[in-house]
């Protein structure tokens, strides 16, 4: 029995004449899905198997449909004679665009079996010159079978060969899928051994050294494995060394190691090719001159050995020492090679001399995470799921390894510089300040430190896209965008659509014991940021200036004032402050709404009502039985007097700054510094303090806090909301006291909105709180809109994380655009 | 909501309760109809041989309205969930009217045949009627209705607020009753205007049927043919966008087109401007960066020697529109493959638009933009256009605003258009064109477009900017 060895993801060609077998064969091994016959495109084509007349376009669909198999890293088995060099010319080129190695098998059996089968099928009209004519076709075309491309080619020559043969897939070099890990992924050592120890030490892996005292080994007590991303080799003191070690350690099961450019040149100088030899490939060969034969032979076969690049973990992670897009994750050909040694070169070189690389990993789109090295980077940072580990230890920067899956890096510094920088360490990445449309638009995703990966849809953006260039502030200084708020679960009760209960209850589910309530202003939200130097901007929550130049400025002005008089700069050890608040009053920013809307709805309500009220009267006088809809009437004058009085609470005359009250009720970020994880009564102690100052400024935030295991407390919360909402107030938002919470479904609502009865009136109509109205809106979706709520929490955070730590403007704009994209999805606008 | 019509005796009426005949409604009882939106209620508050009144109550579900439209999308705001409908004479009250009153509408009455085409002397009162009092007059008193219009305060309470849009109207006049119930069921939803949120296509064609008679004579029948095309909703955002661009006049009055257009639309010359400058740079690949609509897009693709227009567009719905405005889908392949229309941003690096030589675009075209841009914006912008894109060359046309003075209907200071961050005098526009132009290695020429004032300039002002190392 034949065994025929081809690779998991392949193209496998079937050579053959009419007649040979070739269908029974491939249905015989392979799934049917996984074989593409010429036949049957023919059919599907022109409705006939053997028309031949639609042979051109049928092979082009089984080219389309090879193609999209490859492209998704499917074994595809093609079932066609192919015994003419051009039609196989084809199918390997397919396989070369794709990156997947061709395999050619070619059956072979006696003519005569073949003209004998094709004379029992009667669809098959064609006589055995056919048969004889592909087989000189065949014959001719087997000796060149590997020169056209075919990386492994079986020949079956007889009946009983081809009846016995068996398939084996064999996984690729670089198929590690069913390795896990935990792996400690090191970046590029380029001979700094003494910092590769220190660093391997502080992972925790125990050295084994020789009886010279050199390390040849290193294991983890609890089987961590390393993954060197290449470039071991050249530029630093002690190349052989750092080769010993690694060598060790790989061939013990202990490492796994990718080549590096370096690797892949040192095996050609050792394999006794001719190369230039620079950038500090002599150092390594003058130090491999003092070694032992042995041990130069031993290194020859190790850099020679190395396979560019690895799939690990399930394909959740791949190592290569430049990086690898998506497409050529797990295939082999030469310029999947190519770029996972060299990058994505187009062999143009900069103002140094060096080759010019392409940031692939901006473009980078994949769910694998893909850890590299080769441009050495000044720290290591997330780029797309994507992360370089060389931060130029030879140079004197640092060696740097990444825990995986933990996603913690583990850095020792340079002992001292081994050699000069041809260019600088940091390589001129993009200007920070310039946005580039790809930093927004499409579908993309981003990474939140709080929930993963956010992905945002394309329409959103492209909604969004107007808004923020139309009217949005300078993308420099809008650095947050304040998330939706859910309301809590809809009340059962008779009388509310929202009661205090349901937060309450929403946060005991969650793991919550004590929560704040905090009086919700009756004003709009704002963002304010404040420089020292009494500088700033004051912002909505979509984005706009809040005020016009001169207001802000003054505003801006007496904030930075107050702000130094509670000695906050040095308190926080900032130049710069974000505060979350809320202006009032509402119709300083909503002036146009209020009267344009609600105090329209409201002066229609008012004409139109009372006159019906007496017409009414006047009818029923008469003796008409009206006394239903009267009481209806009546009922719906009452009811757009309180919609009028509510409104009314809103409204109160500005005059530049004079007037205009803000409540700010956390602070979000400084230089270095975020503050979600400080409970919520500091965030207040910050605003109380502000109050004392400039009463006339800022306004107070009434609070309660609450423990919603104690039925005492809640009722009292209850109560603090009935009282706040009963005198005009708006109503009241629960958050957990401590702040940003993780329970054990993950991350907490960071807080939900209790809205007062009154108030809803504006929202869901004068005439909501009928029973019949309020039973048909109490079918209510939160479901939506708390997703939102979190996602847009977490984006905020994470713009917030990376102002905070000095991030470029596209880092953060992207989450700030992400959130306003999130806003303008279709969510029902009165939750 | 509600409607009452009101009968007085007279010669042709002797008996004032005949009016239940006329409507087919019986004066003792109270009927209740199911209507679009709710339900109506009939009933006669006074029935006398001297004097008949009939009230028409209309109670309009505000939430079952959005809920019957859950599917549709568009317009998903507060405004839909709270709103007038339920109080103010709207185009409601017109679909109520004619369910309720079909057969009157429809001038029949076997009862009292006579009565039909009758002069007789009615009143008509609406408590809150969409539309200020002018309006009304307009609309009601060529039909021979004598007008009392009196606006409602929007909020008495808060008089600095002064009146609100709707009015509380009483019309009287001597005519049959089925032509004032026509009346009134087609110029009310005329004075509800493009608020239609709810009245289907049918109720289009129905109200100009209504009209038979006495619209064509009817001296606002322009307006009110006008305002019915609000009906169809889609068609409204497209003309007011359509017609904001004719930014001659501001477009709070082009919305109602009560300025009459100049003889040679500004518009049309500035495209002729615009265009000669882009002939004369003899581009393969020309860039309308802010196409809006594609009126420009449709003369440059008709340019010879231009192998490639794209149309760059912040918004999603303009950039739709064009691509039906300029045909797209009707076009030949090879007419579709020189034209491309992106959703792009100014203030963002655009990869398909970078660069110079081959790969970079001969000519951009900024028309009417910079002024929609803010101030503090412009520097990244022109950064972008003039660094990042760094065309061959650059048309950039923009308001002269010392020509509005010679825009009578314009306040003094106003700008053209709302959305105007700036308008800039000559020499604002110079200064501006001549440091971008020094930053970026462009040479630059002023040239005015439309007719030039001797004091005050022309209404548009052109700049051409041409990249040093570029020159044609």
């Amino acid at each position: 029995m034949t065994t025929l060895q081809i690779p998991q993801v392949s193209l496998v060609v079937l050579v053959g004449t009419s007649g040979s077998g070739k269908s029974t064969f491939a249905g015989k091994h392979f799934l049917p899905t996984e074989v593409v016959s010429s036949d049957h495109c023919r059919g599907l084509v022109s409705d006939d198997d053997n028309d031949q007349s639609a042979t051109k376009d049928a092979f082009d669909l089984l080219h389309y449909i090879v193609g999209k198999r490859l492209q998704r890293g499917l074994l595809t088995v093609v079932d066609a004679t192919n015994v003419q060099p051009m039609a196989r010319r084809a199918l390997v080129a397919l396989a070369k665009e794709y990156d997947v190695l061709p395999t050619a098998v070619v059956l072979d059996p006696p003519q005569a079996v073949s003209v004998e089968r094709n004379a029992l099928r009667p669809d098959r009209d064609f006589g055995a010159s056919v048969v004889r004519r592909q087989h000189d076709q065949l014959r001719r075309s087997l000796k060149g079978l590997r020169r056209e491309g075919f990386r492994n080619v079986h020949v079956l020559g007889s009946v009983e060969e081809i009846e016995a043969a068996r398939f084996e897939r064999t996984r690729l070099h670089n198929d590690l899928r069913h390795e896990t890990g935990p792996f400690d992924v090191i970046g590029d050592v380029h001979g700094c051994r003494e910092e590769l120890e220190t660093l391997l030490q502080r992972l925790g892996h125990d050295l084994v050294r020789d009886t010279h005292g050199r390390s040849v080994d290193a294991e983890h007590p609890e089987g961590r494995r390393v993954i060197f991303v290449g470039d071991l080799v050249d530029r630093g003191p002690d190349s052989p060394g750092v080769l010993r070690l690694a060598m060790g350690m790989v061939e013990a099961g202990h490492a796994l190691c990718v080549s590096g450019n370096h690797e892949a040149k040192l095996a050609r100088v050792l394999g006794g090719k001719k190369v230039t030899v620079s950038h500090g490939l002599q150092e390594t060969l003058d130090q491999l001159d003092n070694e032992s034969d042995e041990f130069r032979r031993r290194a020859t076969a190790f850099v020679d050995g190395l396979i560019a690049h690895y799939v690990l973990d399930d394909g959740r992670l791949v190592v290569a020492h430049a990086g690898l897009k998506e497409s050529y994750h797990g295939r082999a050909s030469g310029r999947v090679r190519a770029f996972a040694l060299y990058g994505d070169t187009s062999g143009e070189t900069d103002e140094f001399g060096l080759p010019v690389r392409y940031p692939w990993a901006d473009d980078y789109r994949g769910t694998a995470t893909v850890l590299y090295g080769h441009t050495p980077v000044p720290e290591p940072e997330w780029v797309n799921n994507t992360m370089c580990l060389d931060t130029g230890c030879v140079f004197g920067g640092s060696l740097t390894a990444l825990r995986y899956p933990e996603r913690e890096v583990v850095q020792v510094p340079a002992a001292e510089t081994y050699y000069e920088p041809v260019r600088p360490l940091a390589p001129p990445a993009r200007d920070p300040d310039v946005l580039n449309l790809d930093d927004v638009l499409g579908p993309r995703i981003i990474e939140t430190e709080h929930l993963g990966r956010v992905s945002l849809r394309e329409e959103s953006a492209a909604g969004a896209i107007e808004v923020m260039s139309r009217f949005a502030i300078d993308p420099a200084r809008l650095v947050y965008l304040p998330p939706t708020m859910s309301p809590c679960d809809t009340s059962p009760s008779e009388e509310h659509l929202e009661h205090p209960v349901e937060a309450f209850a929403h946060f005991r589910k969650v793991g919550v014991t004590q929560v704040i309530c905090e009086e919700k202003h009756m004003g709009s939200r704002a963002v304010i940021s404040v420089d020292r130097e009494a500088g700033g901007v004051i912002h909505t929550r979509t984005g706009r200036a809040f005020f016009d130049d001169d207001v802000s400025a003054r505003l801006l002005a007496n904030i930075a004032e107050s702000l130094t008089s509670i000695g906050i700069w040095d308190e926080l050890n900032t130049d710069w402050i974000l505060l979350d608040a809320e202006i009032m009053p509402w119709s300083a920013k909503a002036g146009d709404l209020i009267r344009d809307q609600y105090a329209a709805v409201g002066a229609a309500a008012r004409a139109a009502l009372p006159a019906t009220m007496s017409v009414l009267e006047t009818a029923g006088a008469r003796g008409l039985d009206l006394a239903e809809l009267t009481a209806r009437t009546g009922r719906r004058t009452t009811d757009a007097e309180a919609y009028v009085a509510a409104y009314r609470h809103y409204v109160w005359d500005v005059d530049g700054v004079d007037g205009i009250r803000i409540a700010p009720f956390q602070v979000l970020a400084t230089d270095g510094s975020t503050y979600e994880e400080r409970d919520h009564l500091w965030h207040l102690g910050v605003a109380d303090r502000l109050v004392t100052q400039a009463p006339a400024l800022f306004a107070p935030t009434r609070r309660l806090v609450v423990e919603v295991d104690d039925a005492t407390s809640v009722e009292a919360g209850a109560a603090w909301w009935s009282d706040l909402t009963e005198a005009g107030g708006e109503g009241m938002v629960v958050k957990p006291l401590r702040n940003l919470t993780r329970g054990p479904k993950g991350l907490v609502q960071p807080g939900v909105k209790v809205r007062g009865r009154e108030y809803l009136r504006i929202i869901y109509g004068p005439d909501y709180t009928t029973p019949a109205n309020l039973s048909r809106l109490r079918n209510r979706n939160l479901g939506h809109k708390r997703s939102m709520a979190l996602r847009e929490y977490a984006l905020g955070l994470e713009a917030l994380r990376r102002v905070a730590g000095g991030e470029p403007t596209w880092r953060v704009h992207e989450c700030v655009f992400a959130i306003l994209a999130m806003e303008s999805e279709p969510v029902d606008p009165r939750l | 909501m509600l409607l009452t019509i009101t009968a007085d005796q007279s010669e042709s009426l002797g008996d004032a309760s005949d009016l239940g005949h006329l409507l087919h409604k019986h004066p003792e009882r109270v009927q209740q109809f199911d209507v679009f939106g709710g339900s109506a209620t009939v009933f006669y508050p006074e029935v006398t041989p001297e004097r008949c009144s009939v009230a028409l109550v209309l109670e309009i579900d505000p939430i079952g309205l959005v809920r019957g439209r859950s599917r549709n999308r568009e317009g998903f705001s507060l405004a839909q969930y709270v709103n007038d409908r339920p109080y103010a004479a709207t185009s409601l009250l017109a679909v109520a009217l004619g369910k309720v009153f079909r057969t009157a509408l429809g001038a029949r009455c076997d009862a009292r045949p006579e009565l039909v085409e009758a002069a007789l002397p009615l009143t008509v009162e609406m408590p809150a009627v969409p539309g200020g009092a002018t309006l009304v007059e307009q609309l009601f008193a060529p039909l021979g209705w004598t007008v009392d219009a009196r606006p409602v305060p929007l909020d008495p309470t808060i008089p600095a607020w002064g009146d609100s849009t709707y009015s509380q109207v009483r019309l009287t006049g001597t005519l049959p009753l089925h032509a004032a119930l026509n009346h009134l069921y087609v110029l009310i939803p005329v004075l509800d205007n493009g608020k239609h949120y709810w009245v289907g296509p049918d109720e289009v064609e129905k109200l100009v049927r209504a009209g038979s008679g006495w619209l064509g004579s009817h001296p606002q029948r322009e307006l009110i043919s006008r305002r019915y095309l609000a009906h169809q909703r889609g068609m409204v955002d497209e003309a007011r966008t359509r017609l904001a661009e004719l930014d001659d006049s501001p477009t709070g009055a082009t919305e109602d087109g009560e300025f009459p257009a100049p003889a040679r639309p500004l518009v049309a010359q500035r495209h002729d401007a615009v265009l000669e400058q882009v002939e004369r740079a003899r581009p393969a690949s020309v860039v309308d960066l802010g196409c809006g609509q594609g009126a420009l897009l449709r003369r440059l693709l008709t340019m010879q020697g231009v192998q490639r227009v794209v149309g760059t567009e912040v918004s999603d719905h303009a950039l739709t529109v064009a691509a039906k405005r300029l045909h797209v889908d009707g076009m030949t392949e090879r007419q579709a493959d020189r034209l491309d229309l992106w959703l792009s941003s100014l203030q963002y690096q655009d990869d398909r638009l970078r660069g110079t030589g081959a790969k970079g675009f001969d000519v951009a075209v900024l028309m009417e933009v910079i002024e929609h841009i803010d101030a503090s914006r412009l520097p990244a912008v022109s950064g972008n256009i003039f660094g990042f894109m760094a065309p061959r060359v650059v048309v950039v046309t923009t308001p002269n605003a010392e020509h509005n003075v010679l825009y009578p209907q314009l306040a003094a200071g106003a700008m053209r258009h709302p959305d105007h961050r700036f308008e800039w005098t000559r020499q604002e526009f110079a200064t501006w064109c001549s440091g971008v132009g020094e930053r970026h290695d462009y040479t630059v020429e002023i040239l005015p477009i439309g007719s030039v004032d001797p004091d005050h300039g022309a209404p548009t002002q052109m700049a051409v900017f041409t990249r040093t190392d570029g020159a044609a």
